[in-house]
């Protein structure tokens, strides 16, 4: 029964026993792998939750005029689509990674706080389930976007109230987990760990974690004064009272653009121990790697007000946040560029973690740049709300978070199942999914600089062209994640079996246990030279 | 035993990092909450987002008229959903000297079968304007109470103060009226309507 090397550990009670079996082992788990595993598939399942609306957004807009949805209904969708993908599965897919990676990382036997990452997952499933039962409440689900400007999210039905109360319970549980991954990044690191000694992914998680307790309590706050003003009689938002709508936008997105780099951080702590092991080369400025991902995170908060250039700033305001965003390139560049000179001259191979992380260091760039075009004032005043935005927003969180988690996923999984993924269906993944991703976004470039709104279910007849090849792209990747389900589970149930260190190239403690990574590990801390 | 001990120690300083940690997410509770008045202040202070005030100012006596520039202002008005009043400046541009009082109304006529209470907001174009635009006084100051179809002439008296900057030669104002009903019944606004009368 029993599958841990520290087996000998017999003062540790049940500990060393193994672990327990049947569904009581994944409800009342305490232990960091399971919990991670559990997160991953719940964002898995969230992902073509979210997926399959988008699906139907798309299926809508294959041609002009209204075919299969009313524009209620397509409000729903857009706007569903949005908050499951960020806050279902983009987020609890890194917070999946951190739990099982970041113990493994830096030599501790679990996370500090077991209980704590127990509720911390098990808060997701209520909150998933408002979410997904709100589209059966009267009116349906939430629909004045994903944003929840008032005064829409105050005028809106019960379902509204739903959306808000999943929030809150998903930023419960964010906090806790952050808390929890803070402490066990500080207080259990293997001895001779230094900070400047632990793995780049766990740097960028510590970050994300900081960013995770500092912003998403703004998020509540702003979310309660929603409830109070739609419940309670107050009028924070509605200018009759002396409030003002604005004033929402304003906390949103002081949240809100800490919540991007929440999304793309552990991304980059992904691409930084991805690429370094197929290009055979230590990854190129470590420190510099490291400062850039905290100013990044610094400068995440005095750039909020570049999502609100058209609610009349004054211009000094403007000119603010659009020379403060583009600030956020130069650490951003420090980072393309390292990755790049981590390849440079390196004994490179394309294994699918590669393929991907290559693809995403390009794609993300391109989603950067077209970021870099948005924060130009003018330009913005121009771009606001139309495809351009989605086309920007989505190159860098498909392209740049999701394809990063899927990058993460093939590169750690021999490590979690012990068995080597099926490479060849690895890169058909990869392929149709880079190639179908890019036939969806890359036209909403050309739809939304020639002025087709977001978030409307019908258009002129001049964007039906290009509108038709992203509703075909969007399919095609809609199919494609279906292969990926398929290699993930073909994986699981077996396959080559992998070593302990899986890549020819790779390095770090997670490297030294057994693949599959027994139940439990460093049991006795590693000693780091 | 020694690592029993280590265990409850390890335990103790994690406890002890949580609750710091625990400080970050309650300043950011209670700053988000700040945010509201805060805003509300900088708003007013600084002219942004064009946010009038909605209180009376004495006129400065000391200021002189301009009498060597104009300044053009524009009235507008509107009413939001729930209130059934159509609500229009009686004029809706005029030509002003800097420092000079001017007169002028709005005029508003409850078209609903019930008694309505209004608030009017007031905000100003450009925003930078919001500062220099004086109201000494205007029926913005209170609510509003019209009974079923009664029309009723509303006066503002302003000026605008001589330091304008020069480069603004126009001025828009502007009034949203809402709906202050909220949860008053129909016998509480014809008691409003009375005092107001009184």
């Amino acid at each position: 029964m029993s599958t841990t090397t520290a087996a000998h550990h017999d003062d540790h009670g049940h500990e060393s026993h193994g672990h327990p079996t049947g569904l009581m082992r994944w409800v009342k788990s305490t232990n960091h792998k399971d919990i991670g595993t559990m997160y991953l598939w719940f964002s898995f399942a969230m992902f073509m939750f979210a997926g399959a609306l988008a699906m139907g957004i798309r299926a809508e807009l294959f041609q002009p005029g209204l075919q299969f949805v009313q524009p209620d209904v397509f409000n729903q969708l857009t706007t569903l689509h949005g908050l499951i993908m960020i806050f279902g599965a983009i987020m609890p897919a890194f917070v999946g990674f951190a739990n099982w990676q970041v113990p493994l990382m830096i030599g501790a036997p679990d996370m500090a706080f077991p209980r704590l990452n127990n509720m911390s997952f098990w808060l997701l499933i209520p909150a998933a389930i408002l979410l997904l039962a709100s589209f059966f409440v009267p009116g349906g689900a939430a629909s004045g976007g994903w944003t929840m400007y008032p005064p829409l999210s105050v005028q809106g039905g019960m379902s509204v109230d739903m959306s808000i109360f999943a929030l809150h319970i998903l930023g419960v549980s964010s906090i806790v987990g952050s808390i929890n991954i803070i402490t066990t990044i500080f207080n259990m690191r293997a001895p001779g760990m230094t900070l400047m000694k632990m793995p780049m992914f766990v740097w960028t998680w510590l970050i994300t974690a900081y960013l995770l307790i500092a912003a998403m309590p703004v998020l509540a706050g702003a979310l309660t004064m929603l409830i109070t003003d739609r419940h309670f009689g107050t009028t924070f938002f509605n200018a009759a009272g002396g409030g003002d709508p604005v004033l929402f936008q304003h906390v949103f997105w002081f949240f809100g653009h800490p919540e991007v780099y929440i999304m793309i951080l552990p991304a980059f702590g992904i691409l930084s121990t991805i690429i370094p092991t197929f290009a055979r080369k230590p990854l190129f400025g470590y420190a510099s790697m490291v400062y850039a991902t905290a100013a990044i995170a610094v400068l995440s908060f005095v750039v909020w007000a570049h999502h609100m250039f058209t609610t009349g700033m004054p211009v000094a305001g403007q000119l603010f946040f659009m020379y403060s965003t583009m600030l956020i390139s130069v650490p951003t560049g420090v980072k393309v560029f390292n990755w790049l000179a981590t390849m440079w001259k390196g004994s490179m191979t394309f294994e699918t973690p590669m393929l991907f992380s290559v693809a995403v260091v390009f794609l993300f760039t391109i989603g950067g740049l077209t970021g870099l075009v948005c924060a130009i004032l003018p330009v913005d005043i121009q771009l606001q709300d139309t495809y351009y935005v989605v086309a920007h927003f989505h190159y860098v969180l498909f392209s740049g978070a999701a394809m990063s988690i899927m990058g993460g996923v093939y590169y750690w999984l021999p490590k979690w199942t012990g068995h080597m993924y099926d490479e060849k269906l690895g890169k058909w993944h990869f392929w149709t999914t880079t190639i179908a991703f890019n036939v969806t976004f890359f036209p909403m470039h050309f739809t939304g600089l020639a002025g087709m709104p977001r978030r409307i279910p019908d258009y002129s007849q001049q964007f039906a062209e290009f509108n038709m090849i992203s509703s075909v792209g969007a399919f095609a990747l809609g199919i494609s994640q279906l292969l990926f389900l398929y290699v993930v589970i073909k994986c699981i149930r077996g396959g080559t079996k992998a070593t302990n260190q899986v890549w020819e190239g790779a390095h770090g403690l997670e490297w030294t246990v057994a693949s599959p990574a027994p139940f439990h590990t460093f049991e006795t801390p590693p000693q780091v030279k | 035993m020694i690592d029993g001990d280590k265990k409850t120690l390890l335990s103790k300083i994690n406890k002890r990092l949580a609750w710091k940690l625990s400080i970050i997410v309650f300043a950011g509770l209670m700053f988000s909450f700040a945010v509201a008045p805060l805003y509300d202040v900088l708003c007013r202070e600084f002219g942004i987002n064009g946010r009038a005030d909605s209180t009376a100012t004495a006129f400065d006596t000391s200021q002189k008229v301009d009498k060597t520039r104009w300044v053009t202002v524009i009235f507008t008005g509107n009413t939001m959903p729930g209130l059934g009043w159509s609500f229009h400046p009686k004029q809706t541009s005029m030509r002003v000297h800097p420092g000079e009082i001017t007169l002028t109304s709005y005029t508003a006529k409850n078209n609903a079968e019930t008694s309505q209470l209004g608030v009017a907001v007031p905000s100003v174009t450009p925003e930078l304007a919001t500062l220099y635009f004086k109201k000494i006084e205007c029926f913005c100051f209170k609510e509003q109470t019209l009974k079923a179809g009664e029309n009723k002439e509303m006066p503002i008296m302003f000026y605008v103060k001589p330091d304008l900057p020069a480069d603004v030669h126009t001025v828009t104002l502007n009034y949203a009226f809402y709906n202050g009903n909220a949860g008053l019944s129909q016998a509480a606004l014809a008691e409003k309507a009375k005092s107001a009368l009184n």
